[in-house]
């Protein structure tokens, strides 16, 4: 009866017992793994350097202009100050993401029906709406300034972006956290009831913290599609890496800056991500759970 | 406080959804021809991105090292980087240097902003169903391939008739999650002035300042929408469900 | 070189086959002839598998001979499907297409591989399917039916090939007890009709009931052969006897 929710096992859809378990990331990408080493890094490092330094020497001609490397190197403070609101802002999101997401999927896993119920909508409902959207929503929804005891505190634009963030970054961590709980075997609720746990230790003091090496993998997974994400703050406004280098773009007014800038950005986010991504894979087979 | 009186606010029923604000015939054309554009967007990206998908793993088995290795390349780059700053690299970088002459003499994008969402979101979403169907086709077993050798099957046969089909059934959730977010990331168009449903609702909510209740009445379309795809591709893993194996 | 039903039907000479640096068959030399049943049997490791699946070309060999029919599987230039075509295989694990029924498992083959006429081919298919005694099951998905009748779909499969020989590679080594004796007795009915087949088997009492000829193998090699009779009562090599005393 106490368990009865748990009882269902969260099944694995799609899988057949007559072939193999799907692996999607577990063992993906074995190539993409084999990519990220220094031979390959100094290759990338190299041709990226091609694609700044080359239209640079076919501009020595005309000594008058800047070259493209020039530009891009007066560029780069500005744009590391940009990027590192970025880091900023998605670390911010996951942290409170996180914390709600948590929450929200115990309550996914919660014996009182309505209970479970709520929580899993609010779960589908942030998970599938788009991000943009959810940005908007609080962007202009949540007022600019609050009034706490008389004293007015303003609330910036990028703290509602990180709100705004966070929210899908709740339900998707709320998703998982359900996985995770209802993965773990029966076995471990009844003997932690049998030794005389309630409820709510046997969460705190034996299935959380099992849970954690589970969850894992898709939760750094995850906070690499947040990195990636964070340049939609600057569609409503927040003076991110991606505002700050469509600005930079208008300041130049220069068309041949254009395919080396954005290659430029994008090989920044590349750096910042593969490597999570790629930790991901090797913790994924390393706690290849057996579902 | 305000907090809790937005929150309040939030829970008001004629707040949450009013459908008024696409009540009058001008707004309502608008939102329904945004919400067609965000469908043929959805629609032509998921089409785009399953052909990328199947090529790309199909090569991905290629006896060609080079044209793995691009493939590989190639899917790294795309899962790993931004979907917005590919789109702008895209249209703002790429499509810049795409143009050729018009009628007027004057140089002319040779792909529209809509051509530019279509191929940046099907790249986006194609790269991870390369990674999706080849752990599909990995993950039927050597030993039913060695049946169908066994009984004089040539490689393409045993392909299309014996592994694909298995492959496309263990691959269908983790392509739904994929396709779903596709749908999702079609917002993204928004940024290159695509007249999809959220710019639409955009300029409708900057005009009649309604942005509580067109946000509302956007968001539920988009779960709707998202819904509807749910479910079609529930529907499509039922049909597909064989007898004997599973639920 | 034409082949006549005089010569064996499958011969293999001073077959040599390693995975990597692990010699699996060091020399192995066997005839069969047409008709005849041969059973393989020794200790698990000892190259029985490896033996048969080399049979119709699923693993190459390194060194040696092996002739189908008078075809030589060992050449690279073998048009393997039409060697498959000759070669009928059942496996442990039956690896029946899981997506197909067991009369579209049946039909595939003779209907995509040989280009047959798919009427022709369902009558075939369906006297088949009750050869195997599955009358009622063509609908059926291999997910719906016991380890034992979808080894017994498995060998109709095979059969609706119309193959010269069949490997059977411990076809009855998954199943449950009780389903084992279904395989067998379809196995023996194909013996009875004249089937050529070469089986990878631990059932030893039916080795000895259905076999003209039986096969100790042992780290690659063939350690002694010989009759039924001869070689479960009279068995000459200490390993022979030894393994007999281990498994009776």
């Amino acid at each position: 009866m106490t368990m009865y929710c748990l009882h269902q096992k969260p099944k694995v859809r799609g899988h057949m017992p007559v072939m193999l378990p799907m692996r999607l990331r577990a063992d993906g990408l074995p190539l993409a793994d084999r990519l990220f080493n220094l031979w390959t890094l100094t290759a990338l490092v190299l041709a990226l350097a091609a694609v700044l330094i080359g239209p640079a020497f076919a501009q020595l001609a005309t000594p008058d202009e800047r070259t493209i490397l020039t530009i891009l190197l007066e560029w780069t403070p500005t744009l590391a100050k940009g990027f590192g609101f970025n880091v900023l802002i998605s670390v911010l999101s996951m942290l409170i993401g996180t914390i709600m997401g948590v929450f929200l999927g115990v309550l996914q896993v919660s014996q009182i029906r309505p209970i479970r119920q709520s929580a899993w909508l609010v779960t589908q409902f942030f998970r599938n709406s788009p991000w943009l959207v959810l940005l908007f929503y609080c962007i202009l929804l949540i007022p600019f300034q609050f009034e706490v005891f008389g004293v007015k505190v303003p609330f910036p634009g990028w703290i509602k972006a990180v709100i705004g963030l966070s929210l899908p970054v709740m339900a998707y961590t709320s998703e998982f956290m359900r996985g995770a709980i209802l993965s773990i075997p029966t076995g471990q609720w009844e003997s932690a009831e049998s030794l005389g746990f309630s409820r709510r230790m046997t969460l705190t003091n034996i299935i959380l913290p099992q849970t954690v090496k589970r969850v894992l993998p898709s939760w750094m997974n995850l906070y690499a599609v947040l990195t990636m994400a964070t340049p939609l703050v600057s569609i409503i406004g927040v003076d991110d890496v991606m505002a700050l280098t469509r600005a930079a773009l208008s300041a130049e007014g220069r068309a041949d800056l254009l395919i080396p800038m954005y290659l430029y950005i994008l090989s920044w986010f590349f750096l910042y991500c593969y490597p999570i991504s790629s930790l991901t894979r090797v913790l994924e087979r390393k706690y290849s759970v057996k579902l | 406080m305000d907090l809790a009186n937005t929150f309040i606010d939030w829970l008001r029923p004629d707040w949450f959804l009013n459908l008024a604000v696409v009540s009058d015939d001008y707004n309502r054309g608008r939102y329904v021809a945004g919400l067609w554009m965000t469908i043929k967007l959805s629609v032509v990206s998921i089409f785009l991105s399953l052909l990328v998908g199947v090529l790309g793993a199909a090569v991905q088995g290629a006896p060609s090292r080079t044209l793995r290795v691009a493939v590989g390349l190639f899917v790294a780059f795309f899962r790993n980087t931004p979907p917005l700053v590919q789109l702008y690299f895209f249209y703002f970088a790429i499509g810049t240097v795409l143009r050729i002459t018009g009628e007027n003499g004057l140089p002319q994008p040779l792909i529209s902003n809509f051509g530019w969402a279509i191929i940046s979101l099907s790249l986006f979403a194609g790269a991870l169903n390369v990674e999706i169907f080849r752990a599909g086709v990995e993950a039927v077993p050597r030993s039913t391939v060695e049946a169908a050798e066994a009984l004089g099957y040539t490689r393409l046969q045993i392909y299309t008739d014996i592994v694909l089909p298995l492959a496309v059934r263990v691959s269908l959730p983790a392509l739904g999650t994929n396709l779903v977010n596709l749908v999702k990331t079609t917002t993204l168009a928004y940024a290159i002035a695509v007249p999809e449903l959220l710019y639409i609702s955009a300029q409708i909510w900057s005009e009649d300042l309604n942005v509580r209740e067109m946000m509302n009445v956007l968001l539920v379309s988009y779960v709707g929408l998202v819904a509807v795809l749910v479910w079609v591709l529930h529907r499509w893993e039922k049909a597909l469900r064989i007898p004997g194996y599973g639920e | 070189m034409t082949w006549t039903p005089q010569q064996p039907i499958v011969s293999l000479k001073d077959v040599h086959k390693s995975f990597g640096s692990v010699e699996v068959l060091r020399g192995i030399s066997l005839d069969v002839m047409k008709g005849e049943v041969i059973c393989i049997i020794g200790p698990s490791g000892s190259g029985k598998s490896t033996l048969i699946r080399c049979i119709n070309a699923l693993n190459d060999i390194q060194a040696g001979s092996i002739t189908v029919e008078g075809l030589e599987v060992n050449d690279p230039k073998l048009d393997k499907l039409a060697l498959r075509r000759k070669v009928g295989m059942v496996f442990q694990q039956y690896n029946l297409f899981p997506h197909k029924t067991a009369l579209q498992n049946v039909m595939m083959a003779p209907i995509k591989v040989l280009g047959q006429d798919r009427a022709e081919v369902e009558n075939r298919a369906r006297a088949l399917i009750a050869k195997v005694r599955l009358n009622g099951k063509e609908d059926a998905y291999p997910g719906e039916l016991s380890g034992g009748q979808q080894q017994r779909v498995a060998i109709a499969r095979s059969l609706a090939m119309n193959p010269d020989v069949m490997l059977f590679d411990e076809v009855t080594a998954a199943l449950d007890p009780e389903t084992v004796k279904e395989v067998l007795m379809t196995i023996k009915d194909l013996a009875a009709d004249g089937m050529t087949c070469i089986l990878v088997t631990h059932e030893m009492g039916f080795a000895r009931e259905i076999a003209d000829c039986i096969y100790f193998t042992d780290r690659g090699v063939i350690v002694e052969s010989g009759p039924p009779a001869t070689f479960f009562d009279n068995a000459q090599d200490p390993r022979t006897q030894q393994f007999l005393a281990q498994i009776l």
